[in-house]
């Protein structure tokens, strides 16, 4: 279920491309057989920018057919750092290479109502969910968001699919969503807290949401969102670490992480997600110089407030351009 | 996949199971109130138990965090269960909505939540490819909970893979040896059958015995009927496979010479042997099974009759079934043979094989299947 299959990069071949909408281009990949992925699946593709090689995730729209086909669309991005030039640059023929479908956004079937909402390009994360949700009869409802309608991909299929499931807004036909409305109808029904929603759409439109859910004090857990890998609110940067107690001062590079550059000085931490979830590495703070961005899910808010601990796997200090500093307590 | 090529998966002495199907995984009356059953359905122990509101719900067996049973936990709130061993909570779409120890919750932290659909007194589970579970590829067991039909059944823990179930059930000549103080007799030897495998994947077995004398089952219920019956009856036993592993039974007796095999039944007695046979594990199977009748609904008496006098019937096919199941292992390197009366079973066989390997492919359904193939004794 939760993605737990490590990546595996086979060599793909596009078999076909074509635009959905504007600027979102249908790339179909043929490769060895993958099955049928599961809804909320994406694959990495290795792509090359200006500044080299570099992986981006994208959501499979598609799968499945002994070929192993798998489709997935990209949007054209003006001010991408190189991915989606790349992919919009794929001809029928092009060799890439991918991972198998990789599961990080599971659909969970047996909730009580569903409510998938998808803004823009993010409707690639949901098509598929959507239509499983469909074919067992479950109790949902598809909530589309987009600026215009010509560069919201699939539409007109997706509304013949779903008929009065579907509910479409365009900003610029002056039907914007109304993400209060939105989750206040959630919370006001009967099966408001056992209704799961899932989005995946711009950020300001997730933030907007998420603020939404816990004014209305909807459980937490019932609000699945598809991240691509969580980023934190500043860039990464270098900082020093320090833990007095066992003589360790050493240099977090911006590419590392505090917890692998703690165990390469010769400090014994505890860990074992890495993905700042589970806690594990939770180290104490005695000082710091400059901000700590925290890029785990574990700390709660007032726990992140009281600013005296840190997961060390995910998190780090930064916003004062590679100064910063953080002093640890013994772990 | 031609049939040459994949012969000898045909005759496998321990058969797989598909994944992608339905299976009955319990009656709905054994799942209620707050319990949670513990249950293994194609090999993948579930934990099953209704919400507040009624909803069935089948989730993995096995908490996120240590794997302790959670069908040894508690049914807690609207529609979740606690973990008996650190208390973790989850809901049932499986998601953990507790962590007792901590502050927050770890997102990633879900158990698998199977499809599940409560049909013809039976809740079913789909264990396998979620995108496919199409709830109209459940099987037609629609006398289980119609008003024309009354009656009831019960569950045999089969010690044997579910195939040698299906084998027995396709194959009815078996009757008159393992059957022969009540339902048995040499006529159904002597019959002429057909088989039939329809183009939708299902296949049908029918045998006629005409001016036979009634067997003890058949005289009792007939005389439930027709209380002053006698004499010689148009017997008829007709198979309904629908896969991956439910068969319906149309059978019936009528008094011979009445029109019952030109259709009209009216002087005769109806029922249908409902089967559905969920693999456990390799070697043993839930089938779960009812008798239902279309006349004297109202009568309770003769619905435990039936239950009861069905019930004896089975216990000799289980007991064989347990001690071939026994053979079998006893003789590894002993293979399977077939009979003529095995065209039915090995047409069973054949679509299982075909589901098998559409599974693997992870192609969505089995190439179509040939032309109806009639098979005549
Ligand atoms: S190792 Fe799990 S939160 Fe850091
Ligand atoms: S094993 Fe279930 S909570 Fe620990
Ligand atoms: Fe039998």
């Amino acid at each position: 279920m939760s993605s737990g299959a490590a990546a595996r990069w086979v060599d793909a071949v596009v078999v076909a491309v074509s635009d959905v909408a504007t600027g979102v281009r249908r790339i179909e990949l043929g490769g060895p057989p993958a099955g049928r992925a599961a809804p909320g699946s994406h694959v990495d593709v290795r792509v090359h920018t200006p500044a080299g090689e570099d992986v981006r995730s994208y959501s499979v729209v598609e799968s499945g057919g002994a070929d192993g086909r798998v489709v997935v669309s990209v949007l054209h991005t003006r001010t991408s750092r190189g991915g989606s030039r790349f992919m919009h640059a794929l001809r029928p023929g092009d060799g890439v290479r991918v991972t198998q479908p990789l599961q990080n956004f599971p659909l969970s079937v047996g909730s009580a109502r569903h409510v998938l909402l998808a803004g823009g390009i993010g409707i690639t994360a949901l098509v598929e969910a959507a239509r499983v949700l469909r074919l067992l009869g479950a109790d949902y409802r598809f909530v589309y968001v987009g600026r215009t309608r010509d560069r919201m991909a699939y539409l007109a299929e997706l509304e013949a699919l779903h008929g009065d499931r579907m509910r479409v807004h365009v900003d610029d036909e002056g039907s914007p969503l109304d993400v209060d409305a939105l989750v206040g109808d959630i919370a006001d029904e009967d099966l408001g807290r056992r209704t799961e929603l899932s989005m995946c759409g711009p950020i300001r439109l997730m933030e907007a949401v998420r603020r939404s859910w816990s004014d209305r004090e909807l459980p937490s857990y019932n609000l699945r969102f598809e991240t691509f890998g969580s980023s934190g609110w500043f860039e990464a940067e270098d900082f020093v670490v320090r833990v007095p107690e066992l003589g360790i001062e050493t240099r977090v590079g911006a590419d590392s992480t505090l917890l692998d550059a703690l165990i390469t000085a010769g400090a014994d931490v505890m860990f074992d997600c890495r993905k700042g979830e589970c806690g594990l590495c939770v180290l104490a703070v005695t000082e710091v110089q400059g901000t700590i961005d925290h890029r785990d899910v574990f700390l709660s808010t007032a726990q992140r407030e009281r600013g005296d601990r840190i997961c060390a796997c995910v998190s780090r200090v930064a916003g004062v351009g590679g100064e910063g500093v953080l002093v640890l307590g013994p772990p | 996949m031609p049939p040459l090529e994949n012969h000898d998966r045909v005759t496998a002495k321990i058969f797989p199971h598909p994944l992608n199907a339905w299976y009955a995984a319990a009656w709905d009356h054994e799942v209620a109130g707050g319990s949670i059953l513990a249950r293994r359905i194609a090999d993948l122990p579930l934990a099953i138990y209704r919400t507040s509101d009624g909803r069935p719900v089948a989730l993995a067996d096995a908490c996120w965090h240590r794997l302790a049973p959670l069908s040894m936990g508690r049914r807690v709130g609207e529609d979740e269960v606690q973990c008996p061993y650190h208390g973790l909570r989850y809901n049932s779409a499986g998601r953990c909505t507790s962590m007792p120890a901590q502050e927050t919750i770890n997102p990633s932290a879900m158990v698998p939540s199977y499809p599940v659909v409560e049909r013809h007194r039976y809740l079913w589970v789909w264990p396998g490819d979620v995108t496919l579970a199409d709830p109209d590829l459940i099987p037609d067991m629609h006398q289980m909970s119609s008003d024309e039909w009354a009656g009831d059944g019960l569950t045999i823990e089969a010690q044997c893979n579910y195939q040698l179930v299906l084998d027995n059930l396709m194959d009815l000549t078996h009757e008159e040896f393992v059957h022969g103080a009540s339902i048995g007799q040499s006529e159904l030897s002597d019959s002429e059958f057909f088989t039939r495998h329809e183009e939708d994947g299902s296949v049908t077995v029918s045998r006629w015995m005409l001016g036979v004398p009634p067997p003890p089952f058949w005289s009792r219920i007939m005389r439930h009927r027709f209380p002053d019956f006698a004499g010689p009856v148009d017997r008829w036993q007709i198979i309904h496979y629908y896969a991956p592993s439910t068969i319906c039974i149309d059978v019936g007796v009528a008094v011979a010479g009445t029109g019952a095999p030109q259709g009209d039944r009216s002087q005769g007695v109806n029922g249908y042997v409902m089967n559905t046979i969920t693999p456990e594990t390799e070697r043993s199977s839930h089938y779960f099974w009812a008798f239902m009748r279309n006349f004297r609904l109202e009568s309770q008496q003769i619905t435990t009759e039936l239950r009861e006098g069905v019930r004896g019937v089975f216990a000799e096919d289980e007991a064989m079934l347990t001690a071939q199941q026994r053979a079998i292992d006893a003789h590894p390197d002993h293979t399977f043979y077939s009979l003529n009366i095995d065209a039915g079973g090995m047409w069973v066989r054949r679509i299982l094989d075909r589901m098998l390997a559409a599974e693997e492919t992870g192609g969505q359904a089995a190439e179509p299947v040939e032309p109806v193939a009639a098979r005549r004794r």
